[in-house]
C-alpha cells in the first residue's frame, strides 16, 4: 500500500448523498437558544461554508456536527466510513509543555518521518518539523494544523475559522491552500468563517446562519438574498468578489435557495419541501 | 538479609520516598501542563477525611484515602461544569472545608491516638514494612496506569476537542487521571503529608522543564529530580534534626532555584525531539 500520496476522490463524485448532515437540530445552552431547527448538509467534494454574525451559533453547529455536543433535538447523520480531519479555531500550547511539531503531528497516530515531512511540505512549512510548537507564528500554526488534519486522509475537512490570527496576505494563502488541497484529494470541506470576502469566493455552498438557517445556496445567490443583505449590510457583490472557478460538476440542487423566506424572522421552520435538503 | 536491611528505618524511609517521587514526578508534569496545581492541592487536602473515614469504618486507610480523593475529584469536576462559581472559588471552598472537616473528624474519633502533624506534614521515618508494601502497590499501579494513559492524556492536554474528534475517550481518560492523582496522594501522604503533596509533584516537574525537549524527557527528569530531593531532604533532616517532609520540599525548592539560576549555556539539553 502506498501511503505517501493521498488517494484521489475517496468517494465517488456521482454519489451525492451527504457526508454529514444535521436534521432539524436545536440546541439550548444556559437557557439560551443557540440553534433553532437547523438543517444543513455537507456534500462530498464540495466546499460548504457556514457564515453568520458573531454569536450566530456557527461554532456550536460545528460542535454538534462533529459529535462534541449532543443536540437537544434533531439528529446528526454521518456517512459510514467518514474520516474527519479537524482543524480547531485556535491552538495555544502551554510553554511549559516541551513539544516539537513532529511530536504534535504524531500525538494520535504514529507516522513515518518522510510522510510528516511531505505533509508539511504540502502546506509550505517543511522546515518546521523539529521546531517547538510554541515558537510558531499564527500563520505557521494554522499550516501545521492543516497538515495534521490531512494526516489521517480525511474525506471531510472541518475547519473552524481557519485564517484566524493570520494577517491579510496570509489569509488569502491559507484559503488558496485549502482550495488546492480539496481539488487534489477530492475531500469535502466544511468551513466556518465570518470572513465573507475570502471565504465566499471559494465556496460551492454557503449556509447563512443566525441561530436558524437564514438562507443557503451558491455564494452569488446567498449574497443577493435579502436576509443576507440585512445581516451584512456593508457588503455588496463587488466587495465579496465572488469568483467563478471551473466546476467539473453541476449544481443540480440550485433551486434550494429559499427566496420565499424573504422576510424570515426567528423561529421559522423550513416549509415542506423548502428545507435545505 | 532483606528483612534485616528493611529493619533499618532510614532505609525504609528512603525507599518509600524514592518510590513516591518516581511516580509523583511524571504525574506532576501533567499537573503542571494542565494547570491543575490547585486542583491537586484540593484533592490532597481531602485525604485527611479519608483517614478519618477509614478509622471509623475499620477499613484500610490507603484504600479509603484513594476512594475519598477520587470522590472529591469527581465532585469538583461536576461542580465546575455548573459554572455558577468561578473555579478558584470552588477549589478554595472544597480544599479548606475538606481539610477542616478531616481534622475535626480525626479529633472526634475516640480512643484514636492520631498524630495530626504526621498526617499534615508526613512522617516518613515511621514508615513500616507494611506501609512500604502499600506504597509499592499503590505507586506501581499508578505508574502502570500513567504509562497506559500516556498518549491519550497527552493528546487531551494539547487540545481536548481535537483529541475527542480523533477518537480519544475523553471522559474515561479524565477519570483515569483522577484515579492516578488519588493513588499518588494516598502513597505520598506518609512521606510529605497532605499539605505538601502537591509540592512533590510540581516542583520537580517545573525544574525538569529547563532540560527537557520532549514530554517524556520532562516526566523522567521530574522523577529523577524528585528522587534527588527525597535523598537530599532525608539527609538534611537527619543532619539538622528537622521535620523530614518539609525538609524534602525545601530541598526540591533549592534545586528549583539552582536550576533557574544556571545560565542558559550551562543547561545541558537532551537530544531527541
Amino acid at each position: 500500500m502506498n501511503r505517501v500520496t493521498p488517494p484521489p476522490h475517496a468517494e465517488s463524485v456521482t454519489d451525492a448523498s451527504p457526508l454529514l448532515a444535521a436534521r432539524d437540530v436545536s440546541l439550548e445552552r444556559g437557557g439560551r437558544v443557540i440553534l433553532d431547527h437547523v438543517s444543513v448538509q455537507v456534500r462530498p467534494a464540495e466546499v460548504t461554508v457556514v457564515i453568520g454574525p458573531n454569536g450566530a451559533g456557527k461554532t456550536s453547529l460545528l460542535r454538534v456536527l462533529l459529535g462534541l455536543w449532543k443536540p437537544g433535538q434533531g439528529k446528526v447523520e454521518r456517512r459510514r466510513g467518514l474520516r474527519i480531519g479537524y482543524m480547531p479555531q485556535r491552538l495555544q500550547i502551554e510553554p511549559v509543555l516541551p513539544l516539537s511539531v513532529r511530536r504534535f503531528l504524531t500525538l494520535r497516530q504514529r507516522a513515518p518521518e518522510a510522510e510528516l515531512r511531505e505533509r508539511l511540505e504540502r502546506v509550505g512549512v517543511p522546515h518546521l518539523l523539529h521546531k517547538p510548537v510554541q515558537s510558531l507564528s499564527g500563520g505557521e500554526m494554522q499550516r501545521v494544523l492543516l497538515a495534521r488534519a490531512l494526516l489521517n486522509r480525511p474525506n471531510l475537512l472541518v475547519l473552524d475559522e481557519p485564517a484566524q490570527g493570520v494577517d491579510i496576505v496570509g489569509q488569502g494563502e491559507v484559503f488558496k491552500l485549502i482550495d488546492d488541497i480539496r481539488h487534489e484529494t477530492g475531500c469535502g470541506v466544511l468551513m466556518v468563517s465570518h470572513d465573507l470576502h475570502l471565504v465566499m469566493a471559494g465556496a460551492d455552498a454557503v449556509i447563512c446562519l443566525n441561530q436558524h438557517v437564514c438562507c443557503t445556496g451558491r455564494p452569488e445567490e446567498v449574497s443577493r438574498h435579502p436576509e443576507y443583505q440585512r445581516l451584512f449590510p456593508e457588503t455588496d457583490m463587488q466587495g465579496i468578489g465572488v469568483y467563478k472557478h471551473d466546476h467539473d460538476h453541476v449544481h443540480d440542487l440550485g433551486g434550494e435557495v429559499h427566496e420565499h423566506h424573504a422576510g424570515c424572522g426567528h423561529g421559522h421552520r423550513p416549509g415542506p419541501g423548502g428545507g435545505s435538503r | 538479609m532483606m528483612d534485616g536491611l528493611l529493619d533499618d528505618f532510614l532505609i525504609r524511609a528512603l525507599l518509600a520516598g524514592l518510590m513516591v517521587a518516581a511516580v509523583a514526578g511524571p504525574l506532576g508534569a501533567f499537573v503542571v501542563w494542565r494547570r491543575m496545581a490547585y486542583f491537586g492541592d484540593t484533592v490532597s487536602h481531602s485525604a485527611l477525611l479519608g483517614v478519618a473515614l477509614g478509622v471509623l469504618l475499620g477499613l484500610n486507610l490507603n484504600l479509603m484515602v484513594t476512594i475519598v480523593c477520587v470522590a472529591i475529584a469527581i465532585l469538583l469536576v461536576l461542580l465546575q461544569r455548573r459554572q455558577e462559581l468561578a473555579s478558584d472559588t470552588l477549589l478554595g471552598i472544597l480544599a479548606h472545608s475538606s481539610l477542616s472537616l478531616g481534622i475535626v473528624a480525626v479529633t472526634f474519633i475516640e480512643g484514636l491516638r492520631v498524630d495530626l502533624m504526621a498526617y499534615l506534614f508526613g512522617d516518613i521515618l515511621a514508615v513500616g514494612t507494611n506501609d512500604l508494601m502499600s506504597i509499592a502497590i499503590g505507586g506501581g499501579v499508578a505508574l502502570l496506569l500513567l504509562i497506559l494513559l500516556w498518549r491519550p492524556l497527552l493528546a487531551l492536554t494539547v487540545h481536548e476537542e481535537l483529541a475527542q474528534v480523533e477518537g480519544v475517550p475523553v471522559l474515561l481518560v479524565r477519570l483515569g487521571l483522577m484515579l492516578l492523582i488519588a493513588l499518588v496522594i494516598a502513597a505520598a501522604m506518609q512521606v510529605v503529608g497532605v499539605l505538601l503533596i502537591t509540592a512533590l509533584m510540581i516542583i520537580p516537574a517545573a525544574s525538569a522543564r529547563r532540560f527537557a525537549n520532549t514530554p517524556e524527557q520532562m516526566a523522567i527528569l521530574a522523577a529523577v529530580i524528585g528522587m534527588l530531593a527525597v535523598g537530599a531532604g532525608l539527609w538534611g533532616s537527619f543532619q539538622y534534626d528537622t521535620p523530614t517532609g518539609p525538609t524534602i520540599v525545601v530541598a526540591a525548592m533549592l534545586g528549583f532555584i539552582l536550576v533557574h539560576l544556571l545560565p542558559a549555556r550551562l543547561i545541558p539539553h537532551f537530544g531527541g525531539r
